[in-house]
């Protein structure tokens, strides 16, 4: 499943190096998945620079989870055919936290660490996603959000290339979920992995993504860069056509049309 | 939130100075009502009572069932003369030396079944028709096989232990959830891990559960076994009483019995309370 390209550094790759030279992080060739006959995805290409934070949009049914798992590498049994290439490790955010219940925070977030400093990368992650203090807590004492950051904690501590995510906040509450939002974008320009982010949120795929790419019955329909400075509120100039213009590809364009354009 | 007061017009602005309106009774909910402590005790009392009171007026012979003071008479005269430990000791000794054998086996027939669908193939069925059969309609047999010594009888005891210990820790292991299964492999953890870390303490609470009733499966055992062809243990304490009809040994047996058997239940429970606070379950 993974493709090894000789990645020999561990430094971050720098900002504005010509990432089209690199071998992407995600390489999708002609990627066709059915269930039961029904085709999901009809030969689907799709490219994820190193460090490329890319949020897949799509109505429901459009196949963007089926994507989402091919990458992940969690369909087996799944009718298709297609080439995926992935880095060596990959790191996964569910809707639901999925951390152990039977296992403090801690040992959730340090699953999979190898031995001797295991625990202070640990505490280090936790702090980083601010649950400093929380090292001993049952995942049932946890809120939505904190089981959400203690899920990012576990994902980003094995400093994975690749980071999925499928609808990650789309459990929380909107308030909760903004603050979400603030933290990954920190984080992922902290640890730099190239990130797939599935999302049924146009505004948050315009929040965070450097470019969005939207899936409409099994193929890529469009694939937009977003080329706006930060921060990137709603009230940001361009914000708004974006968001219309997604919108529309989406097939929803009935009030948006009139405050977009 | 709640349906009791309802006052019209209720908001959250409301001066709390205003005197409510009298409270009407509270509705009761569709439950059984909050606990009150020490009702529990409301049904072994009632029996107790009903004991003194018949043996204290006759309506009870003794023929039929030792008044409560025999019974605590000829329980310390049993303890005193060294006869109720000894045969406490030997049925302890054969229940736990049982339990162990049907612990251990019933587990690791449960992992090779749970783990592995070859295991499953080879373990599965003859676990449902041991399950099947009557536990105690195999003693003839036994028997046969073992004679009548202690073999026969930890063997008895564990056949009944394995059942349970197997069903409950194979059926928690079958219903670990997928989604934890799908974590594990994005995660790439190794074999060793998956087990140790997933599989193993998402068992746990069924493995309990299963003990709570294995223990209880060893226990009725015994008495059967030891009521067979035995020199020393409760069950033949109680048996030769029984041909003697002498009644307050009997009860003296059948005290001891709860008494242990409560013992034991609340053991496993402690263990499992200890074992299983990640849960949060209506017990609290």
């Amino acid at each position: 499943m993974a493709s090894h390209t000789g990645r020999l550094t561990l430094a971050p790759p720098t900002e504005g190096a010509p990432l089209t030279t690199e071998a992407p992080a995600v390489r999708v060739r002609g990627l066709t998945r059915g269930f039961d006959g029904r085709a999901v995805l009809r030969g689907v290409d799709l490219d994820i620079a190193r460090g490329e934070f890319v949020a897949l949009l799509g109505r429901s049914g459009s196949g963007k989870s089926t994507l989402l798992r091919a990458v992940a590498g969690l369909d087996h049994g799944v009718a298709g055919a297609g080439d995926v290439d992935t880095p060596e490790s990959v790191s996964m955010v569910f809707q639901d936290s999925r951390l152990l219940p039977w296992q403090r925070v801690l040992a959730n977030v340090t699953l999979v660490l190898p031995g001797p400093g295991a625990r202070e990368r640990g505490r280090a992650a936790l702090t980083e996603v601010g649950l400093e203090g929380r090292e001993r807590a049952w995942p049932h004492e946890l809120s939505g959000g904190e089981l959400q950051r203690a899920a990012l904690a576990r994902s980003l501590v094995r400093e994975p290339r690749l980071l999925l995510a499928d609808e990650p906040f789309g459990a929380l509450d909107a308030l909760t979920r903004t603050r979400m939002q603030d933290l990954l974008l920190r984080l992922t320009e902290r640890h730099r992995p190239a990130v797939l982010l599935v999302t049924h949120s146009v505004d948050e795929a315009i929040v965070l993504a450097d470019r969005v790419v939207v899936l409409s019955e099994g193929v890529v329909a469009a694939d937009l860069r977003v080329d706006l400075a930060a921060p990137r509120e709603v009230a940001a100039p361009g914000f708004a056509a974006l968001r219309a213009r997604l919108l529309s590809l989406l097939g929803v364009d009935r009030e948006e049309r009139a405050t977009g354009e | 939130m709640s349906d009791h007061t309802p006052a019209p017009g209720a908001g959250p602005e409301r001066s709390t100075t205003v005197p409510l309106p009298e409270r009407r009774a509270r509705r009761r909910g569709p439950g059984p009502g909050p606990r009150v402590p020490g009702l529990l005790a409301l049904g072994p009392l009632l029996l107790l009572t009903v004991w003194f009171v018949g043996s204290a007026t006759g309506l009870i012979e003794e023929r039929t069932l030792s008044a409560p003071w025999t019974v605590a008479r000829t329980a310390a005269d049993l303890i005193s003369a060294g006869t109720l430990q000894e045969h406490l000791l030997a049925s302890a000794g054969r229940a736990l030396l049982g339990l162990g054998v049907g612990v251990t086996t019933g587990l690791a027939l449960a992992l090779v079944a749970g783990l592995s669908r070859i295991g499953e193939g080879l373990v599965d069925g003859p676990m449902q028709i041991n399950r099947a059969v009557p536990n105690l309609a195999l003693l003839p047999l036994l028997i046969l096989w073992f004679g009548i010594g202690e073999e026969m009888k930890v063997i008895t005891i564990a056949l009944a232990v394995v059942v349970p210990i197997y069903v409950h820790t194979h059926n928690a292991l079958s219903a670990i959830d997928q989604r934890y299964v799908e974590l594990a492999e994005t995660l790439g953890t190794g074999r060793a891990t998956f087990i140790g870390r997933v599989v193993l303490p998402g068992a746990l609470p069924g493995f309990l559960l299963g003990l709570r009733f294995a223990v209880t499966a060893a226990w009725l055992s015994l008495v059967v076994v030891e009521q067979v062809n035995s020199t020393n243990g409760l069950g033949y304490m109680m048996t030769l009483a029984g041909s003697y009809g002498q009644t307050d040994v009997i009860v003296v047996g059948l005290v001891v019995y709860a008494v242990l058997g409560l013992l034991l239940d609340g053991l496993v429970r402690l263990v499992q309370r200890r074992a299983l606070t990640w849960r949060r379950t209506l017990e609290g």
